[in-house]
């Protein structure tokens, strides 16, 4: 490439008409028809979830009657109860597995078996969840392990791993490593530089990673469908059965409460990503 | 303090790798294997497996035994694959032609208000795939949110019939999977050098060329990488084709689901996740080819 410089050859932007090169009409138009589509089944869901009638399809009033029901609904509160159960051992336990495993591969430089280690701790984002959802039910049947929600607990585990793995692996490979040299300079044990150094400056990434492995926790329902046993319905798989026995603006009213949780806990990632991007 | 650690360096890495070997080796490549053990053998009537080997699993895709024990050519399971693949062509392909031109808008945005974009499609996302596929039952099922204002205006007189089409089906796909095309579409052409553009343009290619001999096959990694995002959650996806297609439309994921909830056959259902798996594993490594050919010829260039 020769360094002319290309600003000197603009085309002119004075007449109104011309869009400047790699401008295309309707590029904002088909935008803003994208994001309708992709927030309109949420506004639909959130909406209806406030109506007063039996029946979702048909608008009965504005009321909160469902959201009324839905908290003295003694199943909901046992399967809001497991699913966060489910999702807060899933979470500390794949984020401490999660954590080490960066570390190696981030930081351990070029050895043997690091490509294989990359695959095989992103195997679970690989695999459709169909799949993953089987072979772990075959499995748990094979050995006969029947520890009710700990068979989900486990399955979690297992594909939260690559979620909490991935946004550390990014903060450490971005971590600048003067600071724990200086600290090793200034006689700090190995040990007193990666507690009081390396884990404060990898904290964000930490958080990210358990973040995310909590949200996918909370969201899974073909896994849990299929590896959990009857009293070890979580709130998606109810929120299953609740849909295949008649709709109800209960099941929105449910469902927005847990849509919720969802964004509140995705916009503290991004605000905290952004906090430390900066 | 961190006298119990190895001293060596390759001790320390193994320690450090062994959780996460340990957990994603036994409760999931394990299972896989045993899951290929199973599809080859014969079926419990009342779930799980006889230990004897058979190949009626996979026989089962394309034949059954007549009355009189015959071998006869079925096509009602090759049927339900090949509307899997098409579904899931299709669903990456809308979500191609619908995803690429936003991707594009947001790379022409100024930087800060990009992240909000980003953050915008990827909320979505992050929120229950179950609770966002049942919404829209509410607009496009009998009347729903889309039906009832045209009912309404006298436009249809009838019921439009949307729900439990492949219709439905492929909008509840692109709809789940649309973020996982836009972002990795996103992220190259972020890195795009739009003075390229301005050379095209300088060199008489108009606005169509520009687009079609420099951006896309400059972002053709993007793609790729987006279409394969898609592809692999729509093969084996479950809860678009259940309630979107009412359970008679089947996916191959919803009919690996029947065969453990229902129809009680494993062998076969691991036969069909086996099949699915082979699938996921041919386009990886079609993936991992592409990468390597571009790799070559940017190393020549």
């Amino acid at each position: 490439m020769s360094s002319v410089p290309m600003e000197n050859t603009t085309s002119p932007r004075k007449s109104k008409k011309a869009l400047p090169v790699g401008h295309y009409r309707g590029l904002a138009s088909w935008t803003v028809v994208f994001f309708v589509f992709l927030y309109l089944p949420i506004v639909v869901l959130i909406f209806y979830s406030f109506n007063a009638n039996r029946m979702v399809m048909n608008w009965g009033g504005f009321g909160i009657d469902w959201y009324i029901k839905a908290f003295q609904n003694d199943d909901i509160q046992s399967a809001v109860w497991n699913s966060l159960v489910v999702a807060t051992v899933a979470t500390v336990v794949a984020t401490a597995i999660a954590t080490v495993g960066a570390l190696v591969l981030a930081r351990g430089g070029n050895f043997r078996g690091k490509t294989i280690s990359l695959g095989l701790i992103t195997l679970p984002l690989m695999v459709p969840e169909i799949v993953t959802a089987v072979a772990v039910l075959i499995f748990f049947a094979a050995i006969g392990l029947n520890w009710g929600l700990g068979n989900v607990i486990i399955a979690h585990t297992t594909f939260c791993i690559p979620f909490a793995f991935m946004p550390i692996r990014a903060r450490l490979e971005g971590m600048d490593t003067s600071l724990e040299q200086a600290a090793r300079d200034l006689y700090a044990s190995e040990w007193e530089t990666f507690r009081y150094v390396t884990v404060p400056l990898l904290m964000p990434g930490i958080l990210a990673g358990a973040m995310l492995s909590f949200v996918i926790s909370m969201d899974d329902f073909i896994i849990t469908l299929m590896v959990g046993g009857a009293g070890s319905t979580t709130l998606p798989v109810y929120i299953y059965s609740m849909i295949r026995r008649g709709l109800t603006p209960e099941i929105n009213a449910v469902s927005t409460l847990l849509l919720l949780v969802s964004i509140a806990i995705v916009t503290a990632y991004w605000i905290m990503s952004r906090k430390t991007e900066t | 303090m961190s006298n119990w650690l190895p001293k060596s360096a390759a001790g320390r890495r193994w320690l450090g790798l062994a959780p996460s070997y340990f957990v994603i080796g036994i409760f999931m490549l394990v299972p896989m294997v045993i899951m290929g053990v199973f599809s080859f053998l014969e079926p419990n009537p009342y779930g799980g497996v006889k230990p004897v080997g058979s190949l009626d699993a996979y026989v089962k895709l394309f034949f059954e035994y007549d009355l009189e024990d015959n071998l006869v050519f079925n096509p009602g399971y090759l049927n339900i694959i090949l509307r899997s693949f098409q579904l899931s062509f299709g669903a990456t392909l809308l979500c191609l032609i619908f995803g690429f031109p936003v991707a594009y808008f947001i790379t022409l945005q100024p930087e800060n208000r990009r992240n909000l974009y980003i953050y915008l499609i990827t909320i979505p996302f992050w929120t229950n795939l179950l609770i966002r596929t049942f919404a829209w039952i509410i607009i496009l099922g009998r009347g729903g949110v889309i039906e009832t204002p045209l009912l309404w205006a006298g436009i249809i007189e009838d019921s439009l019939r949307m729900m439990y089409t492949d219709g439905a089906i492929a909008i509840g796909l692109t709809y789940s999977y649309l973020p996982l095309m836009v972002l990795p579409i996103y992220a190259s052409l972020e890195k795009l050098d739009f003075r390229l553009l301005e050379a095209a343009s300088d060199l008489y290619a108009n606005r169509f060329e520009v687009m079609t001999k420099v951006v896309i096959p400059l972002c053709k990694p993007g793609i790729i990488a987006g279409c394969i995002l898609v592809f692999i959650p729509c093969i084996g996806a479950f809860i678009a084709p259940n309630l979107l297609g009412g359970g008679k439309k089947l996916m191959l994921g919803s009919l690996v689901q029947f065969q453990f909830a229902s129809a009680r056959n494993w062998p076969f259902g691991s036969a069909l996740s086996m099949l699915l798996l082979s699938a996921v594993v041919v386009v990886l490594i079609f993936y991992a080819r592409a990468a390597k050919k571009r790799e070559a010829m940017e190393g020549t260039a």
